[in-house]
């Protein structure tokens, strides 16, 4: 018998366009602790993905090897029966059942269809004493807290005797005391020789877990380290990030001028979790004509900040906004758009764009008024606006009555930017300007951004691709866990330095000139 | 509609046509399959084409019609409203018992009527707008609601209306020279000289419309699909008035039919609310993000739901000349399969005036010729469902193919 439960070798997939994993190797011994690390995009979720049968065996290459047994799984209950649990950071629990239903969900004892719910309730009590959880059985999902769900997950996946569990960010929405229980469990896990694949950004804790690491930088394995002293969080973070920059960016010098958009510690707070702060008094401020990059992890907040600066998240909020140093209440998008703040959103199809319409009616979209009087919306002025912006961004289409649902990505991106230039914004927000669009189209927004800014507009960019950040931003600001950790020039900017804030690292200077 | 945008001048008519065709796919195959409808009936019976089916059969439409242009509204927002019925019953009662019990005259009570039936639509659309209530269950709930009013107010009796409000539903417009008769073929005077003013107003936009475009240097149709365009339009428009000319004239109701779906028209295709309505239906997060104040737009949709309930109530009066407890049941059902025969879609974003009405037409003629042909209620009912599936499926599947 090897020392290897699990064996993924020369993993290759591929989505159109991407190589999203490029001959990936990932080993996991019996019993360990097995800490998987890469930036946003490095194929993590990915390979995770195949391991637990999402993406069936055909659709990627080379060999998964469990137990010395090649496995082939075509669907995710054969990962199942193989052995393999898998938690994701969005729980999949159904609120309105009870722990016993949840953990049984799909899995019911039962004869003929009718279920043994005595047998079920038993089983779940034992289940619970593993993870620790004293409720019983038939409490609510919605009565639990966010770590006691996470525990119910955990032992979900114990109740399928599963010999590899796999825990994606698991601590990501957890508090300190939550996260070291969870940790706790974890450990026990492991002398009961369950090994687990430990997915996380936040390096201190793969660091104090982990018995093993591995590194995922562009779909490929950068190494992978007994975690002992000589492996260093700097260490791990170079490897992360260490790529070549060979992309290139239309880097202009830009002249900042006045602030524009100035926020004082503005916190925000979870809708759902009205006690968890997703924006912790943050401070900082955009000039005109510069482009402030906010750089982070998944899960750092900086959706979240820019949504709530738009007025399109987070009920509970303080702190004060002021556009052209006067203070400004932002209910909703609208008064946001009024006074100038525009966001694009992450998500182009599901926030940006009505796929149905077509291209003129999702340009004009929020600036309507503009076009139109008491005889109502004058078409040709609409036709003649947003033919303007179609050969001013090179938007290309037979024609601008094409439905957006039907161009490309980089083209449907120029048609939300065509939307937000039409409201003439003082600040434009661009959260992740270029996801999921081809280099040409990347390179041609990266020259529109330039160009915004000459005429004085002030854009804050946020993105997961540091290099893009380290290549387009005048200042970059760090998030982590909700707070700014830095705020650097870019000339003083690397991708290390930035990955080192971005996973928790602290800024000495930064902290101690903002206390003061 | 046909107007291409970026089309070149060299560009050939034929393609102008296919692109135009591809593009309002679903108007013209519900046009088609009315068309084909009345022709297969205008084959199996005499009576059918005659001046004066054709009219009362359009008489008959005109409350539904009127209906389906709110609904259009509602559904396209990704709403339903199933009080309809159930408010036409309630105003119509209450425009009858405004004349009889109160001594109200004719055109107080039709006002009075009408700001009940914005109420309506104000209490509805509060709770679905401003208190997240889903409208199906707002609208329900609306449903039981006036009809339990609806037989408080009537008592359970019927109430009969006087016969100069009935004209509004029963009568037609009066002739001005020529004496009128239903027998001759000489047309209604009054219906000719509107049908010209109709066609003479639409010529009139049709050609400002063609010259603004050249004055923003835009590409224009070339001149040949250009009158055939407008030819082929009149023609439709000339036959439909000629229709109702050689029997009696227009009725009123379809009078204001016309007026109530120019009126929609208008306000779908060329105002910001209407095209917020569409975005709504079609991305709501989107159309947040875009700054538009979804709530208000939601109330305002329900008001016109309801104000148009409350004229459809008028209508269904006049016409039947009594307001009785068991006015309007089941009406919505009518409504709502018109506007989802017509083209709309029930996940919201898409659907037009002119398809609903077209719509409400074909459920129509299905029911009149039908009716003409001796065929029972039963089948008339089952046949009318399965049409109404039938219809939805071809266009799911055409959608999929255009995709």
């Amino acid at each position: 018998m090897s020392e290897y439960i699990l064996k993924m070798q020369d993993i290759v997939k591929e989505f159109p366009g991407v190589r999203a994993l490029d001959g990936v190797d990932f080993k996991v011994k019996k019993g360990e602790i097995h800490g998987l690390v890469g930036e946003n995009g490095a194929g993590k979720s990915t390979l995770m993905k195949i391991l637990s049968g999402v993406y069936p065996y055909g659709t990627y290459e080379g060999k998964i090897i469990i137990n010395e047994q090649k496995q082939k799984f075509t669907r995710t209950k054969d990962s199942e029966n193989a052995g393999i649990g898998i938690i994701y950071q969005e729980l999949t629990l159904v609120k309105q059942m009870n722990i016993c239903e949840n953990i049984y969900l799909g899995n019911e004892f039962n004869k003929a269809g009718i279920i043994d719910w005595n047998k079920a309730m038993d089983c779940t009590k034992r289940l619970l004493k593993e993870v620790g959880l004293t409720e019983s059985p038939d409490t609510k999902i919605a009565n639990l807290g966010i770590g006691k769900q996470q525990l119910v997950e955990i032992a979900k996946a114990l109740s399928k005797d599963i010999k590899i569990l796999i825990l994606d960010e698991p601590t990501a929405a957890l508090n300190e005391d939550d996260s070291e229980n969870l940790l706790k469990i974890i450990k026990g896990l492991k002398e009961r020789g369950i090994s687990c694949i430990y997915i996380s950004h936040k390096l201190k804790e793969v660091k104090s877990i982990a018995d093993t690491i591995t590194i995922l930088r562009d779909g490929k394995t950068i190494d992978t380290y007994e975690n002992d002293e000589s492996v260093t969080e700097d260490k791990i973070i170079t490897g992360m990030v260490g790529r070549e920059l060979t992309q290139l960016f239309p880097r202009k010098e830009h002249n900042p001028k006045e602030t524009v958009l100035e926020v004082k510690n503005f916190t925000v707070y979870n809708p759902e979790i009205p006690d968890r702060k997703v924006i912790d008094n943050v401070s900082f401020r955009a000039r005109k004509g510069e482009i402030l990059g906010i750089a982070g992890l998944m899960g750092s907040g900086r959706t979240e900040l820019a949504m709530s600066l738009f007025g399109a998240y987070g009920i509970k909020k303080s702190g004060q906004i002021l556009i052209d140093g006067k203070k400004t209440t932002i209910k909703g998008p609208r008064d946001s758009i009024q006074n100038g703040l525009c966001y694009l959103s992450e998500d182009r199809k599901k926030n940006g764009l009505v796929l149905m319409m077509d291209i003129k009616e999702n340009i004009t979209l929020a600036s309507l008024d503009i076009i139109s009087d008491f005889r109502g919306i004058n078409e040709n002025e609409e036709i003649k606006i947003s033919n303007h912006y179609v050969d001013a961004l090179n938007i290309r289409t037979p024609s601008i009555e094409q439905k957006v649902r039907n161009l490309s990505g980089g083209n449907q991106q120029k048609v939300v930017i065509s939307k937000w230039l039409m409201a003439a914004p003082k600040v434009l927000i661009l959260d992740e300007p270029t996801r999921g669009i081809d280099v040409g189209a990347k390179y041609e927004i990266y020259n529109i951004m330039n160009d915004l800014v000459d005429k004085g507009v002030s854009i804050i960019m946020i993105s997961s691709e540091l290099p893009e950040i380290l290549g387009m931003s005048d200042r970059i600001m760090v998030m982590h866990e909700g707070k700014i950790t830095a705020e650097l020039d870019w000339k003083e900017a690397d991708q290390e330095k930035v990955m080192y804030y971005a996973t928790g690292g602290e800024d000495l200077d930064f902290i101690s000139e903002h206390l003061t | 509609m046909t107007d291409r945008v970026k089309t070149k001048n060299e560009q050939n008519a034929v393609e102008i046509i296919k692109l135009s065709f591809k593009n309002n796919v679903r108007q013209y195959t519900m046009f088609i399959a009315l068309i084909g409808i009345m022709l297969i009936f205008s084959l199996l019976s005499d009576v059918f084409l005659t001046p004066r089916n054709l009219s009362t059969l359009f008489l008959q439409t005109s409350h539904i019609a009127v209906l389906s242009c709110g609904v259009v509204l509602v559904i396209v927002a990704g709403h339903i409203d199933l009080s309809i019925g159930a408010v036409v019953g309630l105003t119509g009662a209450i425009v009858a018992i405004l004349q009889s019990h109160f001594g109200l005259g004719i055109i107080p009570s039709i006002f009075i009527t009408i700001a009940i039936g914005a109420l309506i639509g104000v209490w509805q659309g509060y709770w679905v707008a401003y208190r997240d209530v889903p409208a199906f269950i707002v609208t329900l709930s609306g449903m039981m609601v006036f009809n339990g009013l609806l037989l408080g107010v009537t008592k359970g009796e019927t109430i009969a209306t006087s016969s100069a409000f009935n004209r509004i539903g029963q009568d037609y417009i009066p002739t001005l020279f020529l004496e009128n008769s239903a027998k001759d073929l000489v047309p209604h005077d009054t219906t000719v000289i509107i049908l010209v003013l109709v066609a003479v107003g639409y010529l009139f936009m049709e050609f400002r419309k063609r010259k603004e475009r050249k004055n923003y240097n835009f590409d224009v149709l070339p001149k040949s699909l250009f009158i055939l365009k407008v030819v082929l339009i009149l023609i439709l428009i000339s036959t439909i008035f000629f229709i109702m000319a050689l029997y009696l004239g227009i009725p009123y109701s379809i009078i204001i039919l016309m007026i109530i779906a120019s009126l929609y028209t208008f306000l779908t295709t060329k105002t910001t609310f209407g095209r917020h309505v569409y975005a709504i239906g079609g991305n709501k997060e989107a159309a947040k993000l875009s700054g538009i104040n979804i709530r208000k737009r939601t109330l305002w949709i329900f008001i016109s739901s309801g104000v148009l309930g409350s004229i459809g109530g008028i209508l269904y009066t006049a016409r039947v000349g009594s307001a009785a407890a068991s006015a309007g049941h089941g009406m919505e059902l009518d409504v709502i399969a018109s506007a989802i025969i017509g083209g709309t879609s029930t996940l919201g974003g898409e659907g037009t005036i002119i398809g609903a009405i077209i719509g409400a037409l074909v459920m129509a003629t299905l029911n009149n010729g039908m009716l003409l042909l001796d065929v029972g209620t039963t089948q008339r009912l089952i046949v009318r469902g399965l049409v109404l599936l039938v219809a939805v499926w071809v266009d799911i599947v055409s959608r999929k193919k255009n995709s």
